[in-house]
């Protein structure tokens, strides 16, 4: 019996045992109905070659192991950045529990949110029963000082008009005429999870910026982070480097609170956020600058249509990334970058330098959300590694200008190459034919890694199965430290790994590396 | 064994009094139907096949529009639970990539296999709709979607097409499709009509799946399986997604009593043992709920007797392993009795451990399937009281069998909404409660250990007797973790902080 109270066996050494062994065998052969071996091993070997990858990347309709999520996702991140939020998504109840346990899997925190759970009569007459009831049943029991509305595809696909419907409901005194319902179409079948973070976080600006006059002041800014996993640990360190510098800025769209709220007992359904307030008093700014471009490609638009100035970046990290989001701030405000900042900055290119050896001309693929790919890469490129393969499925073409423009930019990106809109299962093709030193993304690379045997790092948006990692910053100088830490953490082990079999290659397992 | 205890009925009472008065009256006449708190049957004490209490709530019923009910939908029920994981066959999820993306590996529905090359199951299969294909139309898109499938995936067994909720609105005809693509490959086409609006719940979903079992791919299969060997002690275990391996954990347990597992529906399972089931003897039926529908089709049609087991905690797998070898005669039950035999030192050994350490505690489920009632015998097993309970997607032949487990006084909630299981928590403080994801946290935060009966937070299995020693230590080490005891900063204290006890 491979059982034993005093030691448990979990599912993994378990089901190795010589009983359930010889029950999976027995289950294979007698009623599977298995291909033969040889047939597996030859697919298995036939997907390795270039042929295969030639057939993979060719596809026009399937898509297999996308890096993307839809746009709700990102609209129900973006409402969690604001002050005693409720996100309220318009459509199908299930879409809500996906987003609900999506974001709860990566940040292991409450991820509130409710649905209008739209059914098939919805579908036939529209929706426009359930924005009554539902904003009145949110607004009782969940006190939100906001309710920020999307829809999923089906209110989409059935043309639910948000506006219409919000104004009815108040007329029907669901919720006070005062009361603030930001709103935000959000089609699924456009785009991804970083197009419904732009449309979110522009309708609430919309909503409170709308028909109000702009009196400019001048050297103040907004600050728009973009659709971020680690957004607990970064926007606490941009928050530091920015007061640090004594600057006047609005942090608009701030999870970083909500999606780490403390264990005392208390369960907060709301903490934390950009205040009500401060979003009216953003309108007034000088500058409204974002994190991510891609990420933010409407709000900024949208921001510049109220004679703001806008600038963008590509998820600073690393020196020269961090630099260019330093000296437009100080633009921006006038002040000088003090020199706790400049020896931040000295310590991590000292670090760059401690390790260089163990960098230079290492060959990585990256992948993930594009803001994220282009930062990386371009951090990548600062260590004298070569990010081979870059690939965004929610990246178009002019992310992958952006990208040859980066490559361009540096002799480590000559042999480098920018995939947009391709997923995962063309990735492991790439792999496979143009190995590379390391993989980094997020969880769903394991089963890259897996085939591949291309280490991973799961350094964006989601992260499923490692823990507390987005509670860490990886912008800024500091956060540059942590990415460089984590990179070559996993080289020292693939090394150690690779030199630790006694008598055999234990010759190179050295104490000091 | 069944442990002696009753729940306080009263406070349960109060406690639903209070969450309704925050309700607008209309919510609140609707949720009222939902909640109740079991009645013991006329019997004190309950003689055997008899309820022990009524559990008299409405269900699967439409949710209220923005009350967050924790339910899911159609798609969730048949890509999720019963379709995702056949594991030869190549699930498209066919809309938009969200669905397919948030559900990808979330289940544990383990299995053996190379995936990507004869086995699927941990892989997103989407066909990505983009707004051409909503104004255009889909199914031409679909025929690409599944030759490229055949192109890269040739060792595939089958396809079957998860519909979102587009496709319904927009009047694909997938099953036209369907039919085109499976003389042109050759292969099984599966069309399944869950979109995510259809029904109340996951629940619409699975019966859904199991009609699609019943049209396309037992009728009109022919005779595909002629030459499989028919013996008298065939088995299909239905429902059993072998989360974290609970179908092997129970598959080990029947063949060990001499029965002979010809299918299993449907975690680990290919094609060729749904294919078959029509052939075999009796169906166990593990998650009523979800399969029990095909169950009744493969009675009417091919007169295959079915009957539903439970194989959480010693007590109920030991009653189960005799039922179900009434079935097969003196010999197998002769069989179920050994087996039974055999474990006990293991169930004595786990019991003597964890009980000690459980002994007592108050246990609060809000679960689907079968677990809110399934798995209280286990808990049971273990000393632990359950003092509420509730389905997210139950009907109400569900709450009718949950009399048989539950004791007067438990609270019973259907389709909760997060404000007032929040609140029923709160005003109970249970030594643990088992949900799901999205309740984890906030119960977490309240400082109340909690297991996920879902997923089995990333363990088990949970099935069968080597199953119920790693339930077993999962509940003791959710509830004895020493950081439940940490939450009030001392400068700041509240109650004295419960002791915790060491692993051993």
């Amino acid at each position: 019996m491979p059982q034993s109270a005093e030691k448990v066996l979990d599912h993994a050494p378990l089901f190795r045992e010589p009983e359930y062994v010889e029950m999976l065998k027995n289950k294979k052969e007698n009623f599977e109905c298995p291909h033969p071996g040889e047939w597996v091993d030859d697919q298995r070997e036939f997907t390795k070659t270039w042929e295969y990858r030639e057939k993979n990347l060719a596809r026009e309709a399937l898509v297999v192991n996308p890096a993307k999520a839809c746009q709700p996702l990102g609209a129900v991140f973006a409402a969690a950045g604001f002050e005693k939020t409720m996100s309220f998504v318009h459509g199908s109840q299930g879409c809500v529990a996906y987003y609900r346990s999506h974001l709860s899997r990566h940040f292991k925190e409450p991820s509130s949110a409710v649905s209008s759970s739209m059914t098939e009569d919805a579908a036939v007459f529209g929706g426009l029963k359930n924005m009554i009831d539902g904003l009145a049943n949110t607004y009782t029991l969940y006190e939100p000082k906001m309710i920020a509305v999307s829809t999923t595809c089906m209110a989409e696909v059935i043309g639910d008009d948000l506006q219409g419907f919000i104004e009815n409901a108040k007329n029907e005194g669901s919720v006070p005429r005062e009361f603030d319902v930001p709103f935000a179409h959000t089609p699924a079948f456009v785009g991804s999870h970083v197009d419904g973070y732009d449309n979110m976080v522009r309708g609430v600006l919309e909503h409170f910026w709308k028909g109000h006059e702009r009196s400019e002041k001048a050297g103040t800014f907004n600050l728009i982070p973009g659709f971020d996993g680690f957004c607990v640990g970064n926007n606490r360190e941009i928050r530091r480097i920015l007061d640090m510098m004594g600057v006047e800025y609005t942090f608009i769209q701030d999870a970083s609170d909500q999606y780490d709220t403390p264990s005392d007992g208390e369960f907060r359904m709301y903490d934390g956020g950009t205040k009500i307030e401060d979003v009216k008093e953003a309108l007034n700014a000088e500058y409204t600058i974002s994190l991510q471009h891609f990420a933010t490609r409407k709000t900024l638009e949208y921001c510049a249509e109220h004679g703001q100035k806008t600038a963008d970046f590509r998820y600073p990290i690393g020196i020269r990334g961090t630099d260019d989001f330093l000296m437009k701030v100080s633009e921006i405000s006038g002040k000088e970058i003090p020199e706790a900042l400049r020896m931040e900055r000295g310590r991590l290119v000292d670090a760059m330098a401690d390790s260089q050896a163990y960098l230079h001309g290492k060959k990585y693929a990256i992948y993930g959300d594009p803001d994220f790919v282009y930062g990386m890469a371009r951090f990548i490129l600062e260590t004298g590694g070569e990010p081979v393969h870059c690939l965004a499925t929610n990246g178009g073409t002019a992310w992958a200008k952006d990208m040859q423009a980066l490559f361009d930019s540096s002799p480590f990106g000559k042999d480098c190459k920018v995939w947009p809109g391709k997923d995962l299962w063309a990735m492991r093709s790439l792999l496979f034919t143009e190995p590379v030193d390391l993989l980094i993304g997020n969880s769903y690379g394991k089963y890259l890694e897996r085939d591949t045997k291309t280490p991973l790092l799961r350094m964006t948006f989601p992260i499923f199965d490692r823990h507390h990692h987005h509670r860490f910053p990886m912008m800024g100088y500091q956060g540059g430290l942590k990415v460089l830490t984590d990179i070559l953490d996993k080289f020292f082990d693939v090394y150690d790994e690779e030199t630790n079999t006694p008598s055999k290659t234990d010759y190179s397992f050295d104490l000091t590396r | 064994m069944s442990l002696d205890y009753e729940n306080d009925g009263q406070l349960h009472e109060k406690l639903i009094e209070e969450v309704l008065s925050h309700y607008p009256d209309k919510t609140a006449k609707r949720r009222k139907k939902h909640l109740n708190v079991a009645k013991a049957g006329d019997a004190p004490e309950a003689a055997e096949g008899q309820a022990l209490s009524e559990c008299d709530v409405k269900s699967n019923i439409k949710s209220i529009p923005g009350v967050m009910t924790i339910r899911g939908c159609a798609y969730a029920g048949s890509k999720g639970v019963v379709w995702g994981p056949v594991k030869d066959m190549v699930h498209i999820s066919h809309g938009p990539v969200g669905c397919g993306q948030y559900s990808w590996s979330q289940r544990r529905n383990y299995y053996i296999g190379t995936t990507g090359i004869d086995t699927f199951v941990t892989m997103q299969f989407t066909s990505d709709f983009q707004e051409k294909d909503i104004v255009f139309g889909g199914d031409k898109k679909l025929e690409k979607v599944i030759d490229e499938i055949q192109d890269l995936f040739p060792l595939n067994n089958g396809v079957t097409i998860q519909s979102e909720c587009p496709i319904g609105l927009i009047g694909d005809d997938i099953e036209a499709v369907s039919r085109k693509k499976k003389k042109e490959h050759g292969k099984t086409i599966v069309p399944v009509r869950c979109e995510g609006f259809r029904g109340v719940s996951q629940s619409l979903g699975h019966h859904i799946a199991n009609d699609a079992i019943r049209d396309w791919v037992f009728d009109g299969n022919g005779n595909k399986h002629e030459d499989f060997e028919v013996g008298p002690y065939d088995v299909n275990v239905i429902g059993d997604y072998n989360i974290g391996g609970d179908a092997w954990a129970s598959r080990i347990l029947l063949e060990e009593m001499g029965l002979r597992v010809v299918g299993n529906w449907s975690g680990d399972a290919t094609l060729a043992e749904i294919e078959r089931a029509p052939k075999a003897k009796l169906n166990l039926i593990h998650c009523y709920r979800s399969m029990n529908y095909i169950c009744r089709h493969m009675e009417e049609k091919y007169g295959i007797a079915w009957t539903e087991y439970n194989f959480f905690g010693p007590s109920q797998i030991a009653a189960s392993l005799r039922n179900i070898a009434k079935y097969f005669g003196p010999e197998i039950e002769a069989n179920a009795e050994a087996v039974i035999a055999k474990y006990q030192p293991l169930v004595d050994a786990v019991v003597a451990k964890f009980r000690p350490r459980l002994e007592g505690k108050t246990v609060m489920l809000y679960v689907g399937g079968l677990r809110p009632r399934h798995v209280i015998t286990a808990y049971e097993d273990l000393g632990m009281e359950i003092v509420g309970t509730g389905y997210e997607f139950g009907h109400n032949d569900d709450y009718q069998r949950t009399g048989h487990y539950v004791k007067d006084g438990t609270l019973i909630y259907d389709d909760v909404t997060g404000y007032e299981l929040e609140k029923f928590i709160e005003g109970i403080r249970p030594d643990l409660v088992g949900s799901g994801i999205k309740e984890k946290y906030p119960v977490q935060k309240m400082g109340i250990p909690f297991r996920q009966m879902h997923s089995w937070d990333y363990s088990g299995p949970y099935h069968g007797y080597d199953g119920f020693a790693i339930f077993a230590r999962d509940m003791d080490l959710a509830i004895n973790n020493p950081v439940w005891g940490l939450y009030d900063a001392p400068w700041k204290k509240k109650a004295p902080a419960p002791m915790a006890i060491a692993a051993e």
